[in-house]
C-alpha cells in the first residue's frame, strides 16, 4: 500500500487533517492534489498524507460549510476541483489551531517533564 | 439538501485530475510515463476505498439501502407465500376490525356535530336534586329569563310528540318537533326551499306554518317543488308548509326517534290552546337547546347560569323552595346526542385495539419462528459485511412491509365489507349516516399498520442483530441451535398473548352474563304471544274540534275498539294502555313525562313532589299481561268516570312512598290543580316496565275511564294476547280501529318479545362484537402457544430421544412438554387476571347483575383460556411421544 520510505513518515492523528487542510488553504484556493503536495512539503515530508483520504475529508469539510469548491483549470493547464476556505472555515481554523496548540503544548510538557531513559 | 449534493462521477472526475495532476509533477522530476502512474496511484492509496467512503458520506446511501431493503423484503415475502399470507392476514383482519370500529368513533365521538360553530351549542338541563330528580324541564317563564339572561343568542325548547297527519289518502303518524321560532337560529342551518321560522315572532299560540324534512317532502309531497305554501292538516289543524329541510338533515336528540324528526311547528308557548299566563312553577317546557354567545365559554355561561339561578331563587322563594336544590346546568350538545354511546364505544374501540395487539405477538412469534429459519441467511450477511444496524433495519423493512401489505389488505377487506358492516350497526346509534372511510380513518389505518409493524418487527429484529455468528454457519445442518435466548423471548411473547386474550375474555364474558342475566330477569309480565298496535287521537290546538275532549267521549271510543279487537281471528284477551304501559316500549321523556305524587298529608311546597310514572290502563291490561296481585284489587268495570278515582300501585312505589304504613286505601294526586284524590286500591308486583336493567321502578296505574292526572292520554296502545298472525293483525287492527273513526292512524304493530329484544339491541351488539373478539383473540393465542410448544419439542427432539433410549415412558414426556405449555398459560393467565380486573372495573357501568369482579366469569374464563391451552399443547406433545430414538438421535 505504501512505499518502504513511506513507512517511516509519520502517520496522521486522528482529526488533524482537517486541520492541516483548513491551514493549507488560507494561502488561498487549491485543488485537492496541491492540499496533499502542501501539506507533505511544508511537513518537511515527515508527514505521510495518504492522498485516498483527502477526498473524504474535503467532503466532509464542504458539507459543514468551512471550504467551498468548485471546477477550474490549473497551473499547468489540467481542469481540477478548487477548494477555499469560507468565513465560517476561517473561524473554526483559529479555534482549531489554539485547542491543537493548547493540546500539543500539554502533551509537551507532560513528556518533557518525563526522566529520560537511557 | 439534496440539490447541494454531489454524484458520484463528479467525484471520480475529480479524483482523474488528481492523479493527472500527481502524474504531471513526477514526470517533471524525471519519472517515465508508467513509473509515474503507478507511482501516483500508489501514493493515493485505495481508489475504490475513497469513492466507497464519499459514497456512504452521502445521504443517497440510505435512500439506496432503503430501496434495496424493500426490493429484499418483497423477495422473501415471496419465497415463503405461507408465512405471508398468514401474517398478512392476520395483520389485515386486525387492521381491518380497528380501523372499522374507529370509523365509528370518529363519525359519533370525534367529528363535531354537523352545524357550523358547533362547540357553541349546549343543551340546558334543569335539575331538582332535592326531591331527586333530573332533567324536569322548564317553564314558559324561565325560559323568558335565559333569553334576556346575555348567555345565549337563542333559546329554544324542543317539545317531541307525535301528530295525526289527515287530508291525504291514508292518515299518517308523523314525528313532530314542537319548538320555539328561534331553533333553526340555534342551530344555524338553513332549508334546501323556503325559509324557516322567524325568531323574533312572539305572536301567542302556534304558527299556523311548519317547516319540513325531506323525507316528508318526498313521501307527502312526492317532492312537489311548488310545496311552499301547500296546507298540511296535523291533528285536525291546518298548518302551511313555509320550509323544506336539507336531505340528511337531522335534529340533535338522545334517541332516533328525537333525531328523525318530519315536521316541525313553532309556538311561543304561551296563549291559547296553551295558558295565556304560564305561572312560573309550571315546568311543561322540555329540554331546551340553545347558542351560547359567540366566545363564550361552557364554564363562564355556567357560572354566569348560576349566578341567574341564585338571583331567580331570591326574587321568587316560593317557586323555588331550597329544599328542592334547583339548579340548571349547561351541557355541550354533543353529550346530549352521543353520550348513550360513549362509553360502549370507547369499550369497543379497546377491544378490537387489544385483539390488534394479540394478533401483533402473533405475527411476532412467527417471525421470530422463521428468524430461527433463516438463521443461516442471516449469519451469512452478518460474515460478509453487513453491519448489525444494517441487518436490524433489514428486518424491520420486511416487517413494515408486511404490517403495510396487511393494512392495505385489511382496507380493501373494509371496503368490500362496508355495506354489510353498516347494516350491523345498531339504528339507535347517533350520527350513523356520517360513517364514512374518510382521510382520517385512512390515515388512522396507515398510523396503525405503521405502529403494528413496529410492534411485532422490533424485538424479531432485534433479537436477529444480537446473536452469534459462528455456532450458527456451524449448526446450519442441525437447522436448530436451542438459543435460549429466542426460546425465552418467544415464551415471553406467549405469556403476553395469554394475559390479552384473557383481559378480552373477561370482558367479554362479564358482558355475556350481563345480558344473560337481563334476559333471564324476572320481567314481572308474560311477554309470551302478546302484541301491540299503536294509535292515537288526535290533540287539535283548535279546542272545538276535539272529538276526544273529555274522557267520556274517549272512555266510549275505548269500549268500542275493545269489542271489535276482541273478536279478531285469534285474539283472546284485549286491553288498551297508553304508550307508556307498553313494558319497554317507551321513551319516558317523550310522550309521557312523569307526574309530581302528592301524597294526603303532605301537600306543602310545589317543589317538593317526587315525580313519578304513570301508566294508564283498562281494567284487562293486568290479566291479558300476567302481573301478580299482591294485595286489594285490579281496576273493574265500576272504576269509571263518574265513580272516585282509584289507583293500583307496585310494591317499589309501595315501599318508596308508605315504607311504614299499608298504602292500601291512602289518598294520592298527580297533579297540584287535581280537585278529588284518589285511593289506592291494588298493589302490584314489580314490572320491568321501565328498563330491563332496573327492576324496582315506582309506578303508579291509573285507569284509563277515569281523569285522574293533569293529562289524559292521546297515544294509545291496544294489546292483544292469544294465537296471534303477526303478518295479518296490523291490517285487521287498521280496518277495526278507522271502522270506528277513519282518521286515525294505525302504526307500530309490535310482538312484546320484540319490543323487549330492540331495546336491548345496542347492548347486544357490543356484546356480540366484543364476544367475536374474545373468540378470535382466543384462537390466536391457541395458535400462539402450539407454535411455541411445537418449536421447543422439535429444539428438543434430540434429548426426547435420548430420554426414550434412557427408558423415559411416554407418560414423562407427555408431562414434561405439558409442563412447559402450561407454565406459560398459567403465567399469561395471571398476569391477564390482574389486568382483566382493572378493565372490569372501568367497565362497571355498562354491566348489570354481575360485580365486576364476578368470581365465576374470571374462573371460568381462566379455565376455559387454559383448557385451550392444554390442548394447544397436546397435539406437539404428542408428536414428542412418538418420536422414534434412533432417528432422534441420527438427528445430529
Amino acid at each position: 500500500m505504501s512505499t518502504q520510505d513511506a513507512r517511516e513518515r509519520l502517520e496522521l492523528l486522528q482529526g488533524t487533517l482537517d486541520l492541516l487542510i483548513l491551514r493549507t488553504l488560507i494561502f488561498g484556493s487549491q485543488h485537492g492534489q496541491g492540499i496533499a503536495r502542501a501539506i507533505q512539503e511544508t511537513s518537511e515530508k515527515e508527514l505521510l498524507v495518504e492522498h485516498g483520504a483527502l477526498y473524504p475529508a474535503l467532503q466532509r469539510l464542504e458539507e459543514r460549510g468551512w471550504i467551498s469548491a468548485k471546477w477550474g483549470v490549473s497551473s499547468n493547464n489540467r481542469k481540477a476541483r478548487f477548494y477555499s476556505l469560507t468565513a465560517a472555515g476561517r473561524k473554526q481554523l483559529v479555534k482549531e489551531t489554539n485547542k491543537w496548540k493548547r493540546l500539543s503544548g500539554a502533551i509537551a510538557r507532560i513528556l518533557g517533564s518525563e526522566p529520560a531513559e537511557s | 439538501m439534496f440539490g447541494r449534493k454531489r454524484n458520484l462521477d463528479d467525484f471520480t472526475s475529480e479524483i482523474e485530475a488528481h492523479i493527472q495532476l500527481e502524474i504531471e509533477r513526477l514526470r517533471k522530476q524525471g519519472m517515465s510515463e508508467d513509473e509515474a502512474r503507478s507511482a501516483a496511484r500508489c501514493s493515493f492509496g485505495n481508489l475504490l476505498q475513497a469513492e466507497e467512503r464519499f459514497y456512504e458520506s452521502s445521504r443517497w446511501l440510505a435512500w439506496d439501502q432503503s430501496w434495496q431493503d424493500v426490493r429484499h423484503g418483497l423477495r422473501m415475502l415471496r419465497k415463503s407465500p405461507g408465512f405471508t399470507a398468514i401474517a398478512v392476514l392476520t395483520i389485515a383482519l386486525g387492521i381491518g376490525a380497528t380501523t372499522a370500529i374507529f370509523s365509528v368513533v370518529d363519525a359519533t365521538l370525534l367529528r363535531p356535530l354537523p352545524y357550523p360553530e358547533p362547540e357553541q351549542l349546549v343543551s340546558i338541563e334543569d335539575n331538582l336534586p332535592g326531591v331527586g330528580t333530573r332533567d324536569v324541564g322548564m317553564s314558559q317563564p324561565e325560559w323568558q329569563d335565559l333569553q334576556r339572561s346575555g348567555i345565549f343568542d337563542y333559546v329554544s325548547p324542543a317539545w317531541y310528540d307525535d301528530n295525526n297527519q289527515t287530508g291525504s289518502s291514508e292518515p299518517a303518524r308523523v314525528s313532530l318537533l314542537i319548538v320555539a321560532p328561534d331553533y333553526f337560529a340555534v342551530l344555524g342551518v338553513k332549508p334546501q326551499l323556503g325559509r324557516t321560522f322567524d325568531p323574533d315572532n312572539y305572536t301567542p299560540g302556534f304558527t299556523l306554518e311548519v317547516v319540513i324534512s325531506d323525507g316528508m317532502w318526498k313521501r307527502a309531497f312526492a317532492g312537489d317543488p311548488h310545496v311552499l305554501g301547500k296546507g298540511v292538516r296535523l291533528d285536525t289543524d291546518l298548518y302551511h308548509v313555509v320550509g323544506v329541510m336539507p336531505p340528511g338533515f337531522q335534529a340533535p336528540g338522545r334517541t332516533t326517534r328525537n333525531r328523525n324528526i318530519e315536521v316541525w311547528a313553532a309556538t311561543s308557548f304561551f296563549g291559547p290552546p296553551l295558558l295565556d299566563h304560564p305561572p312560573r312553577n309550571r315546568r311543561n317546557l322540555p329540554t331546551a337547546i340553545a347558542r351560547l354567545k359567540p366566545r363564550l365559554t361552557i364554564s363562564d355561561a355556567q357560572s354566569r347560569m348560576d349566578a341567574l339561578v341564585a338571583s331567580l331563587q331570591k326574587q321568587f322563594p316560593s317557586d323555588y323552595p331550597i329544599q328542592s336544590g334547583w339548579n340548571v346546568r349547561i351541557v355541550p350538545l354533543k353529550e346530549i346526542v352521543v353520550g348513550n354511546v360513549h362509553q360502549s364505544l370507547i369499550l369497543l374501540l379497546a377491544a378490537v385495539g387489544l385483539l390488534l395487539l394479540i394478533g401483533c405477538v402473533n405475527v411476532a412469534n412467527l417471525l421470530l419462528a422463521r428468524g430461527s429459519a433463516r438463521r443461516r441467511e442471516v449469519a451469512v450477511r452478518q460474515a460478509l459485511g453487513a453491519s448489525r444496524t444494517r441487518l436490524v433495519r433489514q428486518l424491520l423493512t420486511e416487517s413494515l412491509l408486511l404490517s403495510v401489505l396487511g393494512g392495505i389488505a385489511g382496507l380493501a377487506i373494509l371496503f368490500c365489507t362496508k355495506g354489510l358492516l353498516l347494516r350491523i350497526l345498531p339504528e339507535s346509534l347517533p350520527r350513523l349516516n356520517a360513517v364514512s372511510i374518510n382521510w382520517v380513518v385512512l390515515l388512522f389505518a396507515l398510523g396503525a399498520s405503521l405502529a403494528a409493524g413496529a410492534i411485532f418487527g422490533l424485538a424479531p429484529a432485534l433479537h436477529a442483530g444480537r446473536f452469534d455468528l459462528t455456532p450458527a454457519l456451524k449448526e446450519a445442518a442441525r437447522g436448530s441451535t436451542g438459543s435460549g435466548e429466542q426460546a425465552r423471548m418467544r415464551r415471553v411473547l406467549v405469556v403476553t398473548e395469554f394475559a390479552l386474550s384473557l383481559v378480552l375474555m373477561i370482558a367479554s364474558g362479564l358482558l355475556l352474563r350481563s345480558f344473560w342475566d337481563l334476559l333471564n330477569a324476572r320481567m314481572g309480565f308474560n311477554p309470551q304471544s302478546v302484541m301491540t298496535v299503536r294509535t292515537r287521537l288526535p290533540y287539535p290546538n283548535d279546542l272545538k274540534a276535539d272529538a276526544y275532549a273529555s274522557v267520556s267521549q274517549k272512555a266510549s271510543f275505548f269500549r268500542e275498539i275493545l269489542r271489535r279487537s276482541q273478536i279478531l281471528p285469534g285474539v283472546e284477551e284485549a286491553a288498551v294502555g297508553d304508550f307508556g304501559s307498553v313494558p319497554l316500549g317507551h321513551d319516558r321523556d317523550n310522550q309521557t313525562p312523569p307526574d309530581p305524587l302528592i301524597l294526603e298529608g303532605h301537600e306543602a311546597g310545589s317543589d317538593r313532589f317526587p315525580l313519578v310514572d304513570a301508566s294508564f290502563v283498562t281494567p284487562e291490561y293486568f290479566h291479558l299481561m300476567g302481573m301478580t296481585l299482591l294485595r286489594g284489587r285490579f281496576f273493574n268495570d265500576f272504576d269509571n268516570e263518574e265513580s272516585p278515582g282509584v289507583v293500583v300501585i307496585n310494591e317499589a312505589a309501595a315501599q318508596t312512598y308508605w315504607p311504614n304504613d299499608d298504602p292500601l286505601g291512602k289518598h294520592l294526586k298527580l297533579s297540584p290543580a287535581a280537585t278529588s284524590w284518589a285511593t289506592v286500591v291494588g298493589i302490584v308486583a314489580d314490572a320491568r316496565a321501565e328498563s330491563l336493567e332496573n327492576a324496582r321502578v315506582p309506578e303508579v296505574y291509573i285507569s284509563m275511564y277515569q281523569q285522574i292526572a293533569r293529562n289524559h292520554p292521546h297515544h294509545l296502545a291496544i294489546f292483544l294476547r292469544g294465537n296471534l298472525d303477526a303478518a295479518a293483525i296490523p291490517n285487521e287492527v287498521l280496518e277495526q280501529v278507522q271502522a270506528v273513526d277513519p282518521t286515525l292512524p294505525v302504526f307500530g304493530a309490535q310482538q312484546l318479545n320484540e319490543t323487549i329484544s330492540a331495546s336491548l339491541a345496542e347492548r347486544r351488539f357490543s356484546m356480540e362484537i366484543i364476544a367475536l373478539f374474545a373468540l378470535t383473540a382466543l384462537l390466536l393465542a391457541g395458535l400462539g402457544i402450539y407454535g411455541v410448544i411445537s418449536y421447543i419439542v422439535s429444539e428438543r427432539t434430540h434429548e426426547i430421544g435420548i430420554r426414550i433410549a434412557l427408558g423415559a415412558g411416554s407418560r414423562n414426556i407427555l408431562r414434561m412438554i405439558l409442563r412447559e405449555g402450561m407454565g406459560l398459560a398459567i403465567a399469561g393467565a395471571a398476569v391477564g387476571v390482574v389486568g382483566a380486573a382493572i378493565v372490569s372495573h372501568l367497565m362497571t357501568g355498562l354491566l348489570y347483575g354481575v360485580s365486576p369482579a364476578d368470581p365465576l366469569t374470571f374462573v371460568a374464563v381462566t379455565m376455559l383460556l387454559i383448557a385451550v391451552a392444554v390442548l394447544a399443547c397436546y397435539l406437539p406433545a404428542r408428536r414428542a411421544i412418538r418420536v422414534d430414538p434412533l432417528v432422534a438421535l441420527r438427528h445430529e
